[in-house]
């Protein structure tokens, strides 16, 4: 590694845990509907909104009606995107007179982008019209992510209230979500990412003749705004099909890093928010800790991995240097090992690389990051919400050894609690094993795989973990524009965020209705080394009890053969 | 937590004293538990406990593979993983019935005394039937003669009568009961040895507290308690997905253009699925609620005896639970210019009469400092207590020996307060503030000094209370004292606050101010104006000999009246909790080690190069599936006596005893498998089983 590795590196970290705790706390204030310096401006539109929609935002809901109120809203996004993919001719802003998405693809599309999967079957500047892209593809972006904001802060209050019977108000959340959490950030960003040479345009694809004489099209498009929430929303979608690799998508060492540490500043910001609603910041730090110690071992796995040269190459005539195949060149292999482990770490699933061509165990990592659940920082709101839940089993497992009924910041555990909890545990194996499981019985479904043995396994389960966990990224290879797929991809993606969101939200409202115990010595402590090694293992051996076996017949097998 | 004097209750002392001691020796439970280990296996018996049924239904499973044999799987090692997947729910069903047979000993000498019980029972037109006592249901009204046993629980509502209690209780001295007043309760299968009595019955039959009894410790019938029915469901959650992870290798097996033997598969899930705790969990609950038995102590369910263990608060009676029931004599002071000598004199003569615990109290303290001339009853006169007196003494050799409150006495011999001489007076005072009473001895009209009487601490609680305060328990004294009183003694007692001048409505009010904040109270009581602070509590514990409405707005009775167990039964609710949460932790630790032991066995057929994650260098793959196995079903037999003893839980904060414990059982989770599959690898091996 080169000093301007090491210099990546730092940069990116300050970048996101500096502006946390403030960014944290700006997130409470405005889920709470008080007082920040952006209400000047903003007040009135989301006043305006609320007159517009008849939402009182001061009305809360049940636990029950805020959930109705997330399905509906996700349901009506889902139906509207599913008819703008289908009949894009038909619709304006379709400058290259594409077609409608085949109806199984355009399923999948949709789903993937309600859920915040962002999985794309389709490649965007071939497939997809401008107003396909903003009025279709970015609104999900903005709001998928609104909506993980609001079932993390249903959540927070959910284990901060009392006796309380109530979460707060869906629309209110949704709005304050979108309109303060995530548009000036996002037009920051967009801003930046024109002044690097990202595209906003309207205008038509280009023609060029190419110094061979070839004919060539650019495709252009209104790409700067998509990417910033794509990367700031942890949705990943990108706006051309080779995502962040692509030279409009990600056209300098600068946007370079402004886009990879968007990937994760919402997410640990979030983790401050959740400790300003439980009035203990500690909590925050702890699971600060140990995201980051898992960050930390993953993305120092996969840097390691990735610097090993392949041992085929084995020989005193090659040169060893880290290999550089399917990387992006402009960024090297730091800069595109460090975004895939944040890629996947985070649920967003852009990639500035193929992962297709990572070394097995960098490889193993980026699913390993999703197999547990997307908790390492995560999607906007649903990385905390499903690290809250990893907290929650750390404690009932280990918190009946200190002699009481486990609490958790003295809510108690009890059997309808565990119960939602096992759901929740239960997401994952569905998704990822019994889903891959068919497929890999399935002769056609076989068919897509592009590589022989372990790796062509690897990549039929890095395709149904990415879309169980909701992250979207692609390991390439896999031909997965097929009807199996794309239906197949969809229920895992709709499983795994309905089989979170759900139990979660059920899970908040039976919280709050408890009462809080007192925290004293007797408490279970889960702040301090010990909680978070508590936590860091729980973590590890439930992902990794799950997994192993499936990752030893895949990169774990791909690595020992290629004789690493 | 290490308990002073009381924790010997703890060990089976009752036990001796009972009429027939139940036999609940290892040596004589083994043989029973044996036979029903395989009484046991009967499914619908084991589904209470889902994980070992998966266990039976993959120990039937492979039994049949058995004669169907795989070309991987010599037929030798297919019949061994059977035989020890059927050891594996034997084990399990042997401790539920151990832990049982426990129980079950103790409630089966107390059973035999009520076979064939009959009741005199009023009828409608108020004369008398004689009906059995298993017909009795709740309201109805039987006379109970000397020499009869009490027919079922109830309340006196006419008569007067003693009762031996022994075969409940344990104590062979006998009681009395009475209508009205705090000794009203009675309890079935208790014999009456004098009068008669005329009982209102309170129980149905199943209700009683023999019944709740033997429920408590009868596997199949038993309640599960609420942390149970999480942890279980979280265990079958966890067999959940370890099906689900070891079902679908096939498939992944089969697009590596391999085939997994099923019977390693079965092996796998086996090993995976929480065994160790879903083999143990019943026999954890019984032996912690046998625990409680054998203290005496009856718990109307076992969520109760949970509940005891996450209390915040302990409210304390102060008398009887924190001090003896009467205050001592501790200290004399003689008035200036009277010998030491003559108050002692003094203060024995006006003492010897006076048959009240306190009087009793300073003839033992004079006569244990100095043998001074007693003269017989005979010789003297006794002046008893009057209420227009209020003082006691004796007229003796035409002397008048008189003692009493400051103010009796004080105007006895006509003295104003005022007038006391000073050094008197000083020590008067001394003794209020300090919490103690003070009392005057005067004789033939002249004042000899003061007796200093106080509430005497038990011994030992003060530690006691400090090491609920390490748990984060807090003691709260209860007591009709006034604050002052009340301060001095807490403050010697060591308890963390006082509730001074309680009456009933202002212990229940504390009840609830502390339940909104979120605290569990527990407490305990006896009287009938107790009842409903006993019922509000979280875990209120009544007194055996109290009334009727106290033990059934209870949710704990003691059957010794001894109110220190609230402290006993808090410390078993806590050891149930650990006992769970260490043998979870340790089960599920351990599959790290059986991973790597099964996993390169596995696909030794599909990816032999996945040979290098046998760390553990097992000899074959047969063999090493086999060590997994056995490993798996002699850890449930290693941990039984942990699980019927119990995890001891010191005086430590939370933290210190989960850093404890997760060193024990985490971390000794991930280790013992390694060394303990390994030896049996070796073991089978040696013995060329594999």
């Amino acid at each position: 590694m080169h000093s301007y590795d090491y210099a990546l590196i730092l940069a990116f970290f300050v970048l996101v845990l500096l502006p946390a705790p403030w960014l944290g706390r700006f997130y409470y204030k405005v889920m709470e509907g008080q007082r920040t310096w952006l209400t000047p401006v903003l007040g009135p539109v989301e006043k305006l909104c609320y007159r517009v929609a008849g939402v009182d935002p001061s009305s809360e809901q049940s636990w029950q009606k805020y959930t109705l109120a997330l399905l509906a809203f996700n349901l009506a996004g889902f139906v509207i995107l599913f008819a703008i993919l289908l009949f894009q001719q038909y619709l304006p802003l379709n400058p290259q007179q594409l077609p409608g998405q085949e109806w199984t693809l355009a399923f999948n599309t949709a789903v993937s982008f309600v859920t915040n999967t962002n999985w794309q079957s389709y490649s965007g500047e071939a497939s997809l019209s401008d107003f396909s892209q903003m009025a279709g593809l970015t609104v999900q972006n903005f709001v998928s992510a609104a909506t993980g904001l609001a079932v993390l802060v249903a959540l927070c209050r959910g284990i901060g209230r009392r006796s309380a019977q109530t979460l707060g108000n869906f629309w209110a959340d949704m709005t304050r979500a979108t309109l303060y959490g995530l548009l000036p950030l996002c037009l920051v960003l967009a801003l930046f990412l024109v002044w690097q040479g990202v595209p906003q345009t309207f205008a038509h694809y280009v023609n060029a003749v190419t110094m061979q004489g070839v004919d060539q099209v650019i495709p252009l498009g209104p790409a700067a705004s998509q990417i910033a929430i794509k990367q700031l929303g942890t949705n990943g979608g990108g706006f051309f099909g080779v995502n962040s690799a692509h030279p409009f998508e990600n056209p300098s060492a600068w946007s370079n890093l402004f886009e990879l540490a968007s990937i994760i500043l919402i997410p640990v910001a979030l983790v401050f928010t959740f400790g300003h609603y439980v009035k203990d910041l500690r909590q925050s730090r702890a699971i600060i800790a140990c995201m980051l110690a898992l960050f930390l071992i993953g993305g120092g796995t996969a840097l390691y991995a990735e610097y090993q040269p392949n041992p085929a190459l084995n020989s005193p005539l090659v040169q060893h240097t880290a290999p550089l195949e399917g990387k992006e060149t402009r960024f090297g292999t730091t800069g595109t090992v460090l975004w895939a482990e944040t890629t996947t770490a985070a649920s967003n699933g852009s990639v500035n690389g193929m992962h297709d061509s990572l070394n097995p165990m960098s490889g193993m990592v980026a699913l390993v990051n999703m197999m547990v659940g997307e908790v390492i920082f995560g999607g906007v709101g649903a990385g905390l919400y499903g690290m809250l839940l990893n907290v929650l089993i750390a404690v009932f497992l280990a918190g009946l050894m200190i002699g009481r009924t486990p609490e958790y910041l003295g809510k108690k555990l009890q059997a309808k609690e565990v119960q939602l909890l096992v759901v929740t545990l239960l997401v994952m194996p569905v998704g990822v094993l019994v889903l891959a499981a068919i497929a890999s019985v399935l002769p056609s479904a076989v068919a897509a795989v592009s590589n022989p043995g372990p790796h062509g396994f690897s990549q039929i389960l890095y395709a149904f973990t990415s879309a169980s966990a909701n992250n979207g990224s692609a390991f390439g290879g896999l031909s997965a524009n097929t009807p199996f797929y794309n239906l197949m991809l969809s229920l895992g993606m709709l499983l795994g965020r309905f089989g979170y969101i759900l139990p979660v939200l059920a899970l908040a409202g039976s919280l709050a209705m408890k009462k809080t115990a007192p925290i004293g010595q007797n408490t279970f402590p889960t702040h301090g080394p010990l909680f978070v090694a508590l936590l860091t293992v729980t973590i590890l051996l439930v992902g990794g009890l799950t997994f192993l076996p499936t990752l030893a017949l895949g990169p774990i097998a791909e690595q020992l053969t290629l004789g690493f | 937590m290490t308990m002073p004097a009381p924790v010997s209750t703890l060990t089976p002392t009752p036990d001796a004293k009972a009429p027939e001691s139940p036999k609940t020796a290892f040596a004589d439970l083994w043989r029973p538990a044996l036979l029903q280990a395989f009484v046991k296996l009967d499914p619908r018996q084991l589904k209470r406990s889902p994980v070992m049924l998966v266990v039976e239904l993959t120990a039937i499973f492979t039994t049949i593979l058995c004669v169907m044999p795989e070309p991987a799987v010599p037929t030798g090692v297919a019949v061994q993983i059977a035989l020890w997947l059927w050891f594996t729910v034997l084990f399990a069903n042997f401790a539920e019935a151990l832990a049982e047979g426990r129980g079950k000993a103790r409630a089966d000498s107390l059973k035999a005394g009520s076979v064939g019980l009959s009741a005199r029972r009023r009828t409608s037109t108020g004369g008398y039937e004689i009906v059995p006592a298993t017909r009795l249901r709740k309201g109805d009204v039987v006379r109970v003669e000397a020499g009869e046993m009490i027919p079922g629980d109830g309340e006196v509502i006419e008569g007067i009568a003693a009762v031996n209690e022994a075969a409940i209780t344990g104590e062979s001295a006998p009681v009395i009961r009475e209508s009205g007043g705090d000794r009203s309760a009675v309890t079935g299968n208790t014999r009456l040895v004098s009068d008669w009595l005329v009982v209102r019955i309170s129980a149905n039959p199943g209700e009683s507290t023999l019944d709740r009894m033997i429920a408590l410790v009868e596997g199949a019938k038993r309640q599960k308690t609420p942390n149970e029915v999480a942890l279980d469901i979280l265990l079958i959650g966890l067999t959940l997905i370890f099906l689900i992870v070891v079902v679908t290798l096939q498939p992944f097996a089969y697009y590596a253009a391999g085939s997994l033997p099923m019977v390693f598969l079965v092996a796998l899930l086996v090993t995976l699925i929480p065994t160790t705790i879903g083999g143990l969990l019943s026999a954890i609950g019984i032996a912690g609620m046998d625990r409680l038995v054998r203290l005496n102590v009856i718990a109307k369910s076992g969520r109760a005896v949970e509940a005891a263990g996450d209390v915040h608060v302990l409210m304390l009676d102060k008398t009887g639970t924190i001090t003896f029931g009467n205050r001592r004599c501790t200290a004399l002071y003689a008035s200036p210019g009277v010998t030491a000598k003559e108050l002692a004199e003094g203060a024995l003569l006006a003492s010897l009469a006076d048959e009240t615990a306190e009087g009793k109290s300073i003839v033992e303290f004079i006569r244990a400092a100095q043998t001074l001339p007693e003269p017989p009853a005979s010789d003297f006169n006794a002046v008893p207590f009057t209420a227009e007196t209020r003082l006691s003494g004796i007229d003796f050799n035409g002397r008048v020996y008189r003692k009493g409150a400051v103010d009796s006495v004080l105007a006895f011999v006509g003295l104003k307060r005022s007038e006391v001489l000073p050094a008197l007076s000083r020590e008067i005072d001394k003794i209020a503030q300090s919490g103690g009473t003070p009392l005057l001895v005067c004789a033939q009209g002249r004042l000899l000094g003061a007796i200093h009487l106080k509430d005497v601490v038990k011994p030992g609680i003060r530690e006691r209370f400090a090491e609920l305060r390490k748990l984060g328990i807090r003691t709260v004294m209860v007591t009709g004292d006034n604050p002052l009183t009340a301060a001095a003694i807490a403050a010697e007692a060591g308890v963390d606050d006082v509730l001074a001048e309680a009456t009933p409505e202002k212990k229940l009010a504390r009840i609830r101010h502390e339940q909104n904040d979120g605290r569990l109270v527990a407490m305990c009581g006896d009287g009938a104006n107790d009842a409903p602070a006993l019922a509000q509590a979280d875990v209120g514990m009544a007194m055996n000999d109290g009334t009727q409405a106290a033990r059934e707005a209870a949710n704990m009775v003691d059957l010794d009246s001894d109110p220190t167990k609230l402290l006993d039964v808090v410390q078993i609710g806590k050891e149930l909790l650990v006992t769970r949460g260490a043998l979870t932790t340790f089960s599920i630790a351990n599959d790290v080690a059986k991973y790597f032991a099964i996993l390169p066995a596995l696909f030794a057929s599909v990816y032999p190069q996945l040979g290098v994650l046998n760390v553990m260098h097992l000899n074959s793959p047969q063999s090493a599936i086999l060590s997994a196995i056995v490993f798996n079903a002699l850890i449930i037999v290693v941990l039984i006596p942990l699980a019927l003893r119990g995890v001891r839980v010191q005086a430590a904060s939370a933290a210190h005893l989960l850093r404890r414990n997760l060193l024990i059982y985490g971390v000794g989770g991930l280790v013992v498998p390694f060394i303990g599959i390994k030896l049996i690898d070796m073991l089978l091996t040696a013995l060329h089983l594999v």
